[in-house]
């Protein structure tokens, strides 16, 4: 039994502008949010300051229960720089929200055995609090 | 770009493993290749007058004070990362076509005491964007990559075999390279023991990383055969990529439909365009192997072999010098000889179109060369025999 750590947060060091920090804001009270335009509805992950559709810069942000499927993943088995040893394995993944058709979230399934990680696996979001307060999202098995 | 202009000249350092090329600095490397690359020509390095860049390039200003160069016309780079080491040679090609110089040099290198390429995510100032991706713990290329890589497996059934087709292939290469790095042999026994640093990706998945430099002097066709060697023509040069692929592996967000590919279909049909060629009048490929899935993904998206098929393609011996329709990456690649971010591949073109590379193509006419699968613009050059 091999089981999906949390990767090595430590590392990560949070940059925002006007146009992220309202993810960031939600995400530090536990709300998964996602923008779209405000005009044509187009999702626009991460934010940028123009639709690439239509050009609008509004933005709504649409709230996702967190609820989502696996797109794909890696296992990271190995420690490449220092600070990682003690994280591995971890499994970065990049999954897609049931509820936000056409955006997919880089994110970490975690707490899982590492034989059951698969393509399509259903999984839902876990909050991680940082010891800044910062919000980082985690999957586990549904 | 029609044969308008051709590599004249071709200069590069040893391949040193990373690290073991101090106590030379980095100026020291690039200025060894760009003077012999020089010598090669027959021209002298004051006369350079244009330099041509990718990944952010060198300081004009200090190249100038370091060779003696009299004058300069023309000093730019493409944007993006790795993606432009191809296309760098085409926009040197460029600025001869269009007469803003005559005497072009481009050049890459590399030196990863400080910093190695393996981890160089990590080394990103930490920016809104990268947020985004930055918490999940993937911090080199390697990681990155392999999302594509299992998606690929996952769509069409590509194993790991397949990316060992790649690895071994290009070991066998290395071995008839004096200048490889690798020199012993890698069975599939070796492969499937080594530790996977990314799943899918094992160590031999993975590219070497060196230090050394490249360059190569651009002039016009007509100019070149007056010089000392035998010209190489650019049939074709061109850099971009189609506006869905954006900043690829940095968002995850390209459609469906592309997402386990290099991101260089649209490059590959304007390049052929271009040359007025196809995959099928294409000889040699010299195609970017950061990875050997990328490198299977690359062969799709220049139309070697359809969509999903390039496991196939490279276990069946395809890409092999050893009898192989489309012999690729002919000195062992970065996977195996040498990694300079790219320009390894432009130096084995030129020594293959020239006739004088170590594991030399006889009859080979055409020679593609391509520039990593990363960010926009990803680029690609063909070069031939005049």
């Amino acid at each position: 039994m091999t089981i999906a750590k949390a990767p090595p947060y430590r590392l990560f060091t949070l940059a925002t502008n006007a146009w992220t920090a309202p993810y960031w804001e939600a995400a530090a009270r536990g709300e998964l949010v996602a923008a779209c335009c405000s005009a044509c509805d187009h999702p626009r992950m991460p934010p940028t300051p123009f639709c690439p559709r239509c050009h609008h810069q509004g933005i709504r942000w649409l709230r996702s229960s967190g609820l989502a499927t696996v797109y794909s993943y890696t296992v990271v088995e190995r420690a490449i720089m220092p600070g990682m040893e003690a994280y591995l394995p971890y499994v970065p993944a990049v999954v897609e929200p049931d509820d936000l058709p056409g955006l997919r979230l880089v994110s970490n399934l975690v707490g899982m055995e590492l034989s059951e990680l698969r393509v399509g696996l259903p999984v839902r979001l876990v909050w991680h609090r940082t010891q800044e307060g910062v919000g980082l999202t985690q999957f586990h098995l549904r | 770009m029609g044969t308008r202009t051709a590599i004249a000249g071709l200069g590069f350092t040893h391949y040193y493993r990373r690290g073991q090329s101090q106590p030379r600095t980095l100026d020291e490397l690039v200025g060894q290749a760009v003077l012999a690359a020089c010598a090669d020509a027959g021209v002298p390095a004051r006369s350079i007058d244009g330099f041509s860049y990718f990944a952010g390039g060198f300081d004009t200003g200090l190249m100038c004070e370091m060779l003696g160069i009299e004058e300069i016309r023309f000093s730019a780079g493409l944007t993006g990362t790795g993606g432009g080491s191809a296309g760098a040679v085409g926009l040197a090609a460029m600025a001869v076509a269009s007469g803003q110089a005559e005497t072009v040099v481009c050049v890459g290198a590399n030196q990863q005491g400080a910093q190695r390429f393996g981890t160089i995510t990590a080394s990103y100032a930490p920016s809104p964007e990268n947020a985004f991706f930055a918490a999940a713990g993937l911090v080199g290329p390697g990681h990155l990559f392999a999302l594509l890589a299992r998606r690929h497996m996952h769509l069409y059934g590509t194993t790991r075999e397949d990316f060992a087709a790649v690895a071994l292939t290009l070991r066998a290469h290395a071995l008839g390279h004096p200048d490889a790095t690798m020199r012993k042999p890698l069975s599939l026994a070796d492969y499937m023991a080594a530790p996977l640093l990314a799943d899918p990706h094992c160590l031999y998945d993975f590219c070497l990383e060196n230090d050394g430099a490249v360059a190569v002097v651009v002039t016009s066709l007509e100019r070149a055969r007056d010089l000392r060697q035998p010209p190489v023509p650019v049939l074709a040069s061109c850099h971009g990529g189609a506006g869905e692929w954006g900043r690829s592996i940095y968002w995850m967000n390209m459609p469906d439909e592309v997402f386990a590919s290099s991101g260089h279909a649209s490059v590959a049909r304007q390049l052929y365009r271009q040359a007025g060629l196809g995959p099928q009048d294409i000889d040699i490929a010299q195609i970017y192997d950061h990875f050997t899935s990328q490198v299977i993904m690359q062969l799709e998206d220049y139309g070697f072999c359809a969509r999903g098929e390039g496991g196939a393609f490279v276990r069946s011996g395809a890409i092999s010098l050893d009898g192989g329709s489309l012999p690729v990456n002919t000195d062992g690649g970065q996977l195996s000889c040498g990694y300079v971010w790219g320009m390894t591949h432009v130096r084995e073109a030129v020594e293959q179109m020239r006739g004088t590379a170590a594991n030399q193509v006889a009859g080979a006419e055409t020679v593609l060369v391509t520039g990593g699968p990363s960010v926009l613009p990803v680029s690609a050059l063909i070069l031939g025999r005049d």
